[in-house]
C-alpha cells in the first residue's frame, strides 16, 4: 500500500519537520496507516460504501432467483443498478452493452460470472485513472522535489460538498504524518467560512492564514505561501470558496489563484483536489471538466459516503477525465477520512 | 438549468417531424431517447420509468387532431405530464393566524440550508411583510451559528443568539418564547444537515418538530442530486412529513432531474428554487414555466413579471413617447441599458425566451461576460459627458471625445463606436415608430415598454452587431 506524504516518512516518520517527538495518538495513527488497508480502515470503508443494504449484487440476486441463464430481464435489472448507483448513463450502457455480447457468445454463463465482469470493468476503469496519476502525466506528492516548500494542496468544488470539513480532516492527517502544515483560508465569501475554518485549524493545531471577508483570495493566499515560506512550512492547505462551475468570473479566479501560486513557488499547485459529494448526479462529471480548464485537478475527493448515496459519478469521471480519486470521506469526525480503494469500494457496491 | 433536457427532447421530437404519420414505431423510437435524456438528467429510473409508460400510453391513444401535427401533439403530451409531474400548480408558503408560524429546515449536509433560510426570511419580509426571527439549531457544525448571525445581518433579519445553550430543542423553546415577547409572527429553524440514515439526528428532528408544531417543514434539496434524491427525500418524508421543497444551486447547468423524483416520490410542491448567492436570489417554482423550458418554448411569463417588478411603468412610458418624437438621448439610452440589467444577466435573460427568437443562436459565458463589459463601459462612456453632451450627442467634436475616452478609461475608438452604435439605433427607432410599429406597441403597455428596452439595450450594447457576425461568418464557410 502506498504511503501517504512519502518524502517525509522515509526514514524518520513523526519528528522530521517538527523537530519534537510524536504524541502516543500520532503514533497510533501512523502504525494504522502502516497496516495499509487491511485494518479498521477497510472495513469503515466498505460498510460506508454498503451503507443502503441494498447492493447491486442484492438486486441481482432477486432478479436471478431461480433462474439459470441470464437474460434480458437480469441485464435490464443490472442496467437500473448501475444506473441507480448513478455511475453514469453512457458508462453503465457500455458495461452492459458489452455483457450483452458475452452472453450471446456463451462466454458468459451464470450469475456470478456476469458479477465479475462488471466488477472486473468498474474496478479496470478505476485502477487505469490510478495509474494514469502513477505513470506522471498527473502530478502527485511522491514525485515533488524533497526542496520544494511549501507543497501547495488546493481544494477546490461546488459549493456545500464539504471542502472545509475535508481540509480539517486532511490538515491533520497530514500533520499526524509529521509534517508542518500550515492552512490559507481563501474562502472569503461565504458567511462565516473563516469561523468554521478556525475551528478546524484549533482542533488539529495548525496555523491558519486569514484575512477579513471580501478580501480577493488571491491576496490571501499570497499572503499564506509568504508566511509558509517564513515558518518553512512544509505543506500549505488551501481553502477556496465553493463556486458553480458556470460562473465564469469565479473560476477566473481560481485561474489568478493558481497563477500566483505558480508564480510563488515552482510547480504550485502541486496537488488540486476537486470535492465531489457522493450524492451528486450527472452533473458531477461537468464539474470535473470545468474545473479541470481553470485547474489541473490531480484527484478526487468523496465526501459523505456515509449516507445511501454510491457517488459512483466518479467511476464516470474516472473514465472520461482519467482523474483519479483519492480519498474518501464517511464521517464528520477527524478520523473519518480513508484513503480511497477501488477494490474496497467496489466490493462495497457489490457486497 | 433543464437546457440539455430540452435539448434533447426537442431533437427526438425533430425527427418525428415531417413524418406524416406518427406510428407506434416512431414513439418507441422517441421514447427511448426520452428514456435516456430522462436518466442523464438524473430523473430516478423508477421514475422515469412511470413517466416514459404514462407518455406511451397516453401519445399512443390519441387521436390525431386536426389542428396538431403529429410531433406537436408528442410534444404537448410530454409537456403535459411533465407539468403533471413538476406539480401542477405553483404554491407559496402557507400562514396561519397562529403566532408565531413556525417554517422548519430540514435537508442533507451542504444542501444550503442556512443560505436558504436567510434568502426565505427576506422574502417573507418584503413579499409578505412578515417579521421573520430566524434561529440556528445547528449546534454540530463549526460556525454554523455564526453563518446565520452574518446572513441575519447583511439581509437586516433578526437572528436569536444564544451560543451557550447547545440543546436544539432548548433553543427553539427560547425562540418561541422570543417570538411572543418581541413580537415576531414567523419563526424560521435552520436545522443542522443530517443524514437520513442517521436514527439520532432524525428523532431529534422529531423532537424539534412536537415541540414547535410547525406549518411549514421545507426539505432543501441540491438540484445537482442523483438517483439517490428519491432514498434522502423519501426517508425525511415518512420520518417527519414534508410540507414543501426548495431546491438550490439551479443556477448552474444541473439538468435538475431531481426535482421530478423528489415531487413524485413526497407529493410534495416545490415552492421556490435558488438560482445564486445573493440573498434575493430566490425564485418561486412555476411548473408550467419549468416544463415549456424543457421543451425550448421558453419562459415569456417569468420574464415579463421580472421586467414589471423591475421598470417603472411611468419611465417606460416616457420614453416611448420620447422615442417617437426623435428624443431619445444619450442619457434616455443610458437609463435604458441600467434597466435592462437590473433584469439579471443576459444569458438568464436569453433563456427565458423562446430558443427560436435567435435562431437557436445561445450565448456562452464568454460571451455573456464580453456583453456585460460593453454594458459598463456604455456606461462608463456616458457618465463622463456633460449633461449638455447627452442631450446632444452632435456637439461631440474631437477634443470633447477625447476627454470622454480619458474620463471614463476608455480609447476614442471605443468613444467612436459607442456613439455609431447610439445614432444606428435611433435611426433603427424612428424607423420602427414611424412605420405604425410603435402603436402597436403603445397598445400592448407594457409589453411595449419591455420590447424597446430589449431592443435598445440589445442593440446599444452590440448584440445584434454580433449576431450578425456570427452569420457572415457561417455562409463564408
Amino acid at each position: 500500500m502506498p504511503l501517504f506524504w512519502k518524502r517525509k516518512k522515509q526514514d524518520d516518520i513523526i519528528t522530521l519537520g517538527l523537530h519534537r517527538e510524536a504524541t502516543e495518538a500520532e503514533k497510533k495513527i501512523a502504525e494504522r496507516r502502516d497496516e495499509g488497508p487491511e485494518g479498521d480502515f477497510l472495513e469503515k470503508f466498505q460498510d460506508a460504501v454498503a451503507a443502503t443494504r441494498e447492493t447491486i449484487a442484492d438486486k441481482l440476486d432477486a432478479v436471478f432467483a431461480g433462474k439459470r441463464e441470464i437474460d434480458a430481464d437480469v441485464l435490464d435489472k443490472l442496467e437500473e443498478a448501475l444506473i441507480g448507483a448513478d455511475i453514469g448513463v453512457q458508462t453503465s450502457l457500455d458495461i452492459i452493452e458489452k455483457a450483452r455480447k458475452q452472453v450471446q457468445r456463451q462466454q458468459l454463463n451464470d450469475i456470478d460470472e456476469l458479477k465479475r465482469l462488471i466488477k472486473d470493468e468498474l474496478r479496470a476503469i478505476l485502477d487505469n485513472a490510478d495509474r494514469h496519476r502513477q505513470s506522471g502525466t498527473v502530478a502527485s506528492e511522491t514525485e515533488v522535489a524533497l526542496d520544494i516548500k511549501p507543497y501547495v494542496l488546493m481544494i477546490v468544488g461546488v459549493n456545500g460538498v464539504g471542502k472545509t470539513t475535508t481540509i480539517g480532516k486532511l490538515a491533520h492527517r497530514i500533520k499526524s504524518e509529521g509534517n508542518q502544515v500550515m492552512i490559507c483560508a481563501a474562502d472569503t465569501f461565504r458567511a462565516a467560512a473563516n469561523d468554521q475554518l478556525a475551528i478546524w485549524a484549533e482542533r488539529s493545531g495548525v496555523p491558519l492564514i486569514q484575512q477579513k471577508p471580501g478580501t480577493d483570495p488571491s491576496a490571501v493566499l499570497f499572503d499564506a505561501i509568504s508566511a509558509a515560506k517564513a515558518r518553512s512550512a512544509d505543506v500549505l492547505i488551501v481553502d477556496t470558496a465553493g463556486r458553480l462551475h458556470t460562473k465564469l468570473n469565479l473560476m477566473q479566479e481560481l485561474e489568478k489563484m493558481r497563477r500566483i501560486a505558480g508564480r510563488e513557488i515552482q510547480q504550485a499547485p502541486h496537488e488540486v483536489l476537486l470535492i465531489i459529494d457522493a450524492v451528486t448526479g450527472q452533473n458531477g462529471l461537468e464539474q470535473a471538466k470545468q474545473f479541470s480548464k481553470a485547474m489541473p485537478v490531480t484527484g478526487l475527493v468523496l465526501t459523505k459516503l456515509d449516507g445511501t448515496a454510491k457517488g459512483g459519478i466518479v467511476i464516470a469521471i474516472a473514465k472520461e477525465l482519467g482523474i483519479p480519486i483519492r480519498y474518501v470521506g464517511v464521517g464528520e469526525q477527524m478520523n473519518d477520512l480513508i484513503e480511497f480503494s477501488s477494490e474496497a469500494y467496489i466490493n462495497g457496491l457489490f457486497r | 438549468m433543464f437546457e440539455a433536457l430540452s435539448d434533447k427532447l426537442r431533437k427526438v421530437l425533430k425527427d418525428l417531424r415531417g413524418q406524416g404519420r406518427l406510428t407506434e414505431a416512431h414513439i418507441e423510437a422517441a421514447m427511448r431517447e426520452i428514456r435516456i435524456a430522462l436518466l442523464e438528467a438524473d430523473v430516478n429510473f423508477k421514475v422515469v420509468k412511470s413517466f416514459v409508460d404514462r407518455v406511451k400510453e397516453k401519445a399512443l391513444g390519441q387521436e390525431v387532431l386536426g389542428s396538431l401535427s403529429p410531433d406537436q401533439q408528442v410534444v404537448k403530451v410530454v409537456h403535459d405530464e411533465l407539468v403533471e409531474m413538476l406539480g401542477g400548480t405553483s404554491t407559496q408558503i402557507i400562514f396561519t393566524k397562529r403566532v408565531p408560524n413556525v417554517i422548519m429546515m430540514v435537508g442533507l449536509q451542504g444542501s444550503g440550508k442556512t443560505t436558504t433560510t436567510g434568502k426565505l426570511a427576506k422574502h417573507l419580509a418584503e413579499t409578505h411583510k412578515r417579521r421573520p426571527l430566524m434561529v440556528s439549531v445547528d449546534v454540530y457544525r463549526p460556525a454554523a451559528r455564526q453563518q446565520l448571525e452574518i446572513i441575519g445581518a447583511a439581509i437586516h433579519q433578526s437572528v436569536l443568539k444564544l451560543p451557550e445553550l447547545n440543546d436544539p430543542v432548548a433553543l427553539v423553546k427560547q425562540a418561541l418564547r422570543e417570538c411572543q415577547l418581541v413580537g415576531y409572527d414567523t419563526l424560521l429553524i435552520d436545522t443542522a444537515g443530517r443524514l437520513h440514515i442517521d436514527d439520532e439526528l432524525m428523532n431529534e428532528l422529531q423532537q424539534i418538530k412536537d415541540e414547535t408544531q410547525p406549518n411549514e417543514i421545507i426539505f432543501i434539496a441540491d438540484s445537482m442530486t442523483g438517483q439517490d434524491a428519491v432514498n434522502s427525500a423519501q426517508q425525511f418524508h415518512q420520518r417527519i412529513g414534508l410540507t414543501g421543497v426548495i431546491l438550490t444551486k439551479m443556477d448552474g447547468d444541473t439538468r435538475g432531474g431531481a426535482a421530478l423524483s423528489i415531487k413524485e416520490v413526497t407529493g410534495q410542491p416545490i415552492k421556490f428554487i435558488g438560482v445564486g448567492e445573493k440573498y434575493d436570489a430566490l425564485e418561486p417554482f412555476y411548473p408550467d414555466r419549468i416544463a415549456q423550458r424543457i421543451l425550448g418554448m421558453g419562459d415569456v411569463l417569468s420574464l415579463i413579471e421580472k421586467v414589471q417588478a423591475e421598470v417603472d411603468e411611468e419611465q417606460a412610458l416616457e420614453m416611448q413617447r420620447k422615442l417617437m418624437k426623435n428624443q431619445f438621448t444619450l442619457e434616455d439610452f443610458r437609463d435604458q441599458l441600467r434597466q435592462v440589467r437590473k433584469l439579471g444577466s443576459l444569458d438568464k435573460l436569453m433563456d427565458m425566451l423562446p430558443s427560436g427568437l435567435f435562431g437557436g443562436f445561445k450565448m456562452t459565458a464568454e460571451q455573456n461576460q464580453e456583453m456585460e463589459r460593453k454594458f459598463k463601459m456604455t456606461d462608463a462612456i456616458i457618465n463622463s459627458m456633460t449633461s449638455v453632451e447627452r442631450s446632444n450627442h452632435d456637439i461631440l467634436n474631437a477634443s470633447r471625445r477625447k476627454r470622454i475616452a480619458k474620463g471614463s478609461g476608455t480609447s476614442v475608438q471605443q468613444v467612436n463606436q459607442m456613439i455609431n452604435e447610439y445614432t444606428e439605433m435611433r435611426k433603427m427607432m424612428r424607423m420602427m415608430t414611424s412605420g405604425g410599429l410603435g402603436s402597436m406597441m403603445g397598445g400592448l403597455g407594457n409589453m411595449g415598454s419591455l420590447a424597446g428596452g430589449l431592443a435598445g439595450g440589445l442593440g446599444g450594447g452590440g448584440f445584434r452587431r454580433k449576431a450578425t457576425k456570427r452569420k457572415k461568418k457561417k455562409k463564408k464557410r
